[in-house]
């Protein structure tokens, strides 16, 4: 039911970004979904990627510190309260979101939310008893 | 082992004998051949024959890193150029270039004592030894061949740079000994590490590091990387080049001072005068025994403490502590002391950092400014801002409460810091300029 996450350390200079980008692309690696946090000097780039082990490989090769976390992607109905409705439930049980990000679909009925819980499998459990719809890592690398 | 047991045991008294014959000589001969000395040692008053105890050193005229310059290039040698064989020089990156030469003996007897260090390190003769340090104009290089080759080991004269070449060769001719700086050598385990060769697994089991001051922190981090005994060795080519002083593999404290050919003592920078025994000072050497270019109580510029307890290798030579600072490499930072070193110990005593730092040194408006620049690795890495935030500050803080200055910690990608071949550039100060 998790999704493997790829983060990826950047210092905040001109091109960087731009570096990792070329570096997938390259591989033939499909980006399906990305956020970036950064303070004043460094960034932190989190993807979901088509192929996880050919992207780490490639970026550690250039020299890239890269990381593996593991969290949970959701699909809601696109339309308003579908996030609102989750993290209530969420927030009853105690589970913090250390962060999310979300994107919508191609056909454009429902989004994908991505989540890093602090406490994953219990995060997993609630959503499932909640019958939220958990997209598992299959099949949103292909998606 | 001992490579030379006569004269690496001789007792402290004959030692001294032996010290103060060659010192007369060394005096007698300055005073004759080399009109700088004449000069300085009419201005002080002082003839060679006032010298009658080995106290009476402190009678002598103090040699600089300047004077050197100023003699460029061989304004200091106190034999006909025929009878050099050999010119080394410094890179004169802070300055005009300095230049040494050597006679042939000289050439024989650096062979001797760089031989000396490598059995104090654990070496022998049945060794091969992977030369890293740079060939050439330095003397690093062609020191430490010397070296080898008179002890009787085989010899890889690989010098500096191509460093993937240098893991295949490690894993290759399988050395037992490697000789380079202590920044190169964690260099070289993570090239190999990229390059699928684990060096620990190889049957490397010596390091002799020297040409820049390094931590027993970092000895420790080596030593677990490479999976090998690190050893310290000392040198500065004004003095002869690496071979001055070596660790012993028996106790890996401090580093014998090969003292029938140099004659050391510690002073306060400040004053010249000598500082109390088992003070810290600046060690300042005088060579006894060199033919080409012979120094009197040359200001090395590095801080140490000198041991003469005995050491359980056997040695009866006096041991000086490892040397992390030198009284010009030091920072003040609003007023506060501050060497590389320190920082370097904290950096590798917090989980997950690299030794791989820069100290960068700003002046914005009055007020000095401090950043300090340290690599990320996998071991620290996390997708979380705030856990590596979390890492940024305990540095910060442990700056703060160990050195009492404020510096700003910046985490930086695996390898921006620019890794030299030579030394390692530690530091960035940009205060002087505009």
């Amino acid at each position: 039911m998790k999704v493997d996450q790829l983060s990826i350390f950047l210092e905040n200079r001109a091109g960087r970004l731009a570096e990792v980008t070329q570096i997938l692309s390259e591989a033939g690696v499909n980006i399906r979904a990305l956020s970036l946090a950064d303070t004043s000097d460094f960034g932190i780039l989190r993807l979901i990627v088509s192929d996880f082990e050919k992207a780490k490989d490639k970026l550690k090769a250039a020299g890239f510190t890269v990381g593996r976390t593991s969290v949970v992607a959701v699909e809601v109905n696109d339309q308003p309260g579908g996030l609102h409705n989750i993290l209530g439930m969420l927030q009853e049980a105690g589970i913090n979101v250390e962060y999310m990000y979300a994107f919508v679909q191609q056909s454009g009925n429902s989004a994908v939310l991505i989540f890093r819980f602090d406490r994953t499998d219990q995060g997993i459990e609630l959503l499932r008893k909640n019958n939220i719809t958990i997209i598992p890592g299959d099949k949103l690398y292909t998606m | 082992m001992i490579y030379d047991v006569k004269n690496e045991t001789l007792p402290r008294e004959e030692l001294e004998a032996l010290q103060l014959r060659r010192l007369q000589a060394l005096c007698e001969r300055v005073y004759a051949n080399v009109p700088f000395y004449k000069k300085k040692f009419d201005e002080k008053g002082v003839k060679p024959q006032d010298i009658k105890t080995l106290k009476d050193v402190r009678l002598l005229p103090f040699t600089v890193k300047q004077d050197l310059r100023d003699q460029y290039p061989f304004g200091l040698f106190a034999v006909p150029k025929d009878q050099i064989v050999r010119l080394h020089s410094s890179s004169g990156t802070t300055g005009t270039a300095t230049v040494v030469g050597y006679t042939k003996r000289d050439i024989e007897n650096w062979g001797k004592l760089v031989a000396r260090c490598l059995m104090a390190a654990g070496a022998s003769a049945s060794d091969t030894v992977h030369n890293a340090y740079g060939y050439g104009l330095f003397t690093g290089g062609l020191g430490a061949h010397y070296g080898a080759e008179t002890l009787g080991a085989t010899v890889v004269p690989m010098s500096g740079g191509s460093t993937r070449r240098q893991v295949t060769l490690l894993k290759d001719f399988a050395p037992d000994v490697i000789c380079c700086t202590p920044s190169y050598a964690l260099f070289l385990a993570e090239t190999g590490l990229e390059m699928g060769i684990d060096i620990r697994e190889l049957p490397l089991r010596i390091g002799i590091f020297g040409a820049e001051p390094w931590t027993n922190e970092m000895r420790v981090e080596i030593e677990k990387k490479l999976g090998i005994t690190a050893i310290d060795i000392y040198g500065l080519s004004e003095v002869m080049g690496p071979g001055v002083a070596i660790e012993c593999a028996a106790a890996q404290d401090g580093l014998h001072i090969q003292e029938d050919h140099f004659l050391a003592e510690t002073i306060n920078p400040v004053t010249g005068e000598p500082v109390e025994p088992g003070e810290e000072g600046e060690l300042v050497f005088t060579t006894l025994t060199k033919e080409g270019i012979p120094l009197i109580r040359y200001r090395t510029r590095d801080l140490t403490v000198l041991n003469t307890t005995p050491c359980k290798c056997g040695r009866t030579t006096a041991r000086m502590k490892r040397v992390t600072g030198r009284s010009d490499d030091m920072l003040i930072i609003r007023g506060v002391n501050v060497f590389p070193s320190q920082i370097e110990s904290i950096l590798i005593e917090t989980e997950g950092l690299t030794p791989h730092y820069q100290l960068i040194v700003e002046r914005q408006g009055n007020l000095d400014t401090l950043e300090v620049r340290v690599e990320v690795n996998e071991a620290l890495f996390s997708d979380e801002i705030k856990s590596l935030q979390r890492v940024e500050s305990k540095v910060m803080k442990n700056i703060k409460e160990f050195l009492g200055v404020t510096a700003k910690v910046k985490l930086v990608e695996p390898k921006s810091i620019e890794r030299s071949l030579g030394k390692a550039k530690r530091i960035i100060d940009n205060r002087n300029k505009g």
